[in-house]
């Protein structure tokens, strides 16, 4: 589980962020939506004390992440941020290779080369893996970073808007791969979206943020809905019924 | 290059779990263009033995002057060869920016300060004390960069290292009026310009020390990788991120220190081998090192042959010669970066 008590950052004098308490549960996935400066990433971050909140805790799996070794927490949970510019030339298998440096320190075992196998295999990254990042597209650059965390073998997966530089293609089969690594390997995973229709069709709970609070939370079924997130984005969003009976979000 | 990604050690830790022929053969295709260069190397430093104007085999004390020069000489070749190139990657690495190195970062302009600092402040100072002034300097130097670095977000990689060569001409100018009010700007000029030719027996053995560091830079390879990828992900697999780049700005100041008051400035060396090393073989660290010392020595070595032939029988400074090959690479290197992103 993840919970978050009072966690509270100031930027400056008009935008700070919290305080925000919410738990999220073991397994599944979980969205983190709303619009842009809404405090999605920054909460996304502290929870992977990549940032420190000025007051309140973060525990993730029973470890306050703030007060606990940086390295046991790389084995509880891993998060990849949005932003990924490596000028650092690794091979696929390399990068993914360092996903296990919490376990192995860089040496690495065995077993650490069949959580690397796996991990590729699960991003179809087999064909891939002597290549150099510099020589792969956005999307599978994107899929790789993703190995990494996913070859971490963490029980918490946290990823900042993942589907960036994805196209239509890559993002469903993202999102798909994602939701296998919930359902197949147990992850919980909480990811940052934009696209509320991802949101809607592949989480299991959505998390909305408004002006650094949390406004709702919940089962897509109670957050999709076209007066909920009208309230969300700050703009009409009307919910049809989509084919199999799922609900698309039409906003344009 | 399928090669790199199967570690060379990775059957040592688990001797029982892979037998059979087949890493034993990869292994030896790892190794053997490695030994190759090993090879290389060796005749270069041989061929370096016996260059010079002093006809070692024949002249009157000739095994003597071997011994006291040549010997000397071409230990420190390969051991700055080696160091500066690893100094050049490992400052890369912690600063994510692939034209940064002792000499754009303004470190050497540092260290040059620190010496001259020292031989105005004390008496007589001895080699060791003119090393610990260089060193300090330098580590403070590379230090104020680092944190300048992370002040400021600098959008484009070209920037970053600008801004280090104008640091360092700031730093330098500071030197030159020191200097020139202690009268020392002639022997400034010469400790400056990076050359071979002063070490004899009893005045490079200083150098040693950055073989302590090269050694010690091996086995930390795999965190100078994970602190390359940046602080997110170091701290994402649980590395002590600032520990680390205080560790690396430390090597790169004791080995910057240490040759510049040896031999003085060796311009680009840092830069164009790890980037050259980089195109071929990647970053992995682990499995480059061994390649970016051995660049570095070949460099050094065949620059420093350039100058002592070049006008026989007098000599050329080596950072002469390095900063007219380093431009050329350099410039040659930024084309071709830019066709590959």
């Amino acid at each position: 589980m993840i919970s978050l008590e009072n966690v509270f950052k100031r930027y400056s004098d008009d935008v700070a962020i919290g305080p925000i308490s919410l738990e999220i549960p073991r397994g599944g996935v979980t969205a983190l939506v709303g619009p842009n400066g809404a405090g999605k990433s920054t909460v996304l971050t502290m929870i992977g004390r990549l940032q420190e909140p000025d007051a309140g805790t973060i525990r993730v799996g029973g470890h306050d992440v703030a007060r606990t070794p940086s390295k046991t927490i790389a084995k509880v949970l891993s998060i990849l941020r949005q932003e990924n510019h490596f000028v650092t030339r690794l091979t696929v298998r390399q990068l993914v290779g360092f996903g296990r440096y919490p376990h192995s320190r860089g040496r690495l075992t065995v077993e650490d080369e069949q959580h690397i196998d796996r991990a590729i295999e699960f991003l179809d990254l087999a064909e891939l893996q002597d290549r150099f990042l510099d020589q792969l597209s956005g999307g599978q650059r994107q899929r790789a970073y993703v190995a990494m965390v996913l070859a971490q073998d963490t029980d918490y997966v946290l990823l900042d808007e993942p589907l960036n530089n994805l196209d239509m293609q890559h993002s469903v089969q993202m999102m798909k791969q994602l939701r296998r690594a919930a359902d197949e390997l147990g992850r919980t995973i909480v990811i940052v979206l934009h696209d509320i229709n991802y949101a809607a069709h592949y989480a299991d709970r959505i998390v909305a943020m408004n002006d650094g609070r949390l406004t709702e939370t919940g089962p897509p079924e109670e957050i999709v809905r076209g007066e909920v997130l009208s309230r969300i984005f700050h703009t009409p969003v009307e919910v049809v019924d989509g084919p199999q009976g799922r609900p698309v979000c039409v906003y344009f | 290059m399928s090669l790199t990604t199967t570690p060379p050690d990775a059957p040592r830790d688990a001797p029982s779990a892979r037998p059979g022929t087949a890493p034993r053969r990869a292994r030896w295709r790892l190794a053997w263009p490695l030994l190759l260069a090993l090879a290389a190397t060796l005749a270069l430093m041989v061929l370096s033995l016996f260059v010079g104007v002093y006809d070692i085999s024949g002249g009157e004390g000739g095994w003597e002057m071997f011994w006291i020069t040549r010997v000397p000489r071409t230990v420190s070749l390969v051991l700055a060869g080696a160091a500066m190139s690893m100094a050049g990657l490992v400052m890369q690495q912690m600063t994510q920016n692939r034209f940064v190195e002792p000499t754009t970062t303004g470190t050497t302009e540092w260290a040059g300060l620190g010496l001259l600092v020292t031989m105005i402040a004390l008496p007589s100072p001895g080699i060791m004390e003119r090393m610990v002034g260089a060193v300090l300097f330098s580590f403070v130097g590379t230090m104020v960069f680092f944190l300048f670095l992370r002040r400021v977000t600098l959008r484009s990689s070209l920037i970053v290292p600008i801004i280090g060569i104008m640091l360092g001409a700031v730093v330098s100018s500071i030197s030159t009026f020191i200097a020139l009010q202690h009268d020392l700007l002639q022997s400034l000029g010469i400790w400056f310009a990076g050359s071979f030719t002063g070490v004899v027996r009893g005045r490079y053995e200083l150098l040693w020390i950055v073989l302590v560091v090269a050694v010690l830079v091996f086995v930390v390879a795999d965190q100078f990788t994970v602190a390359g990828l940046g602080r997110d992900v170091a701290t994402n697999v649980g590395l002590n991120y600032n520990l680390v780049v205080f560790l690396g700005v430390t090597m790169v100041a004791l080995v910057t220190g240490v040759t510049t008051v040896v031999i003085g400035a060796l311009p680009f060396l840092g830069l164009i081998v790890p980037n050259v090393v980089s195109l071929i073989r990647g970053d992995n660290l682990r499995t480059n090192l061994p390649w970016v010392c051995l660049t570095g020595v070949w460099v050094v070595t065949v620059c420093d042959i350039i100058g002592r032939t070049i006008i026989m029988p007098f000599e050329v400074p080596v950072s002469l010669i390095l900063g007219v090959v380093g431009a050329v690479v350099f410039v040659t290197l930024l084309v071709r970066r830019r066709r590959h992103v």
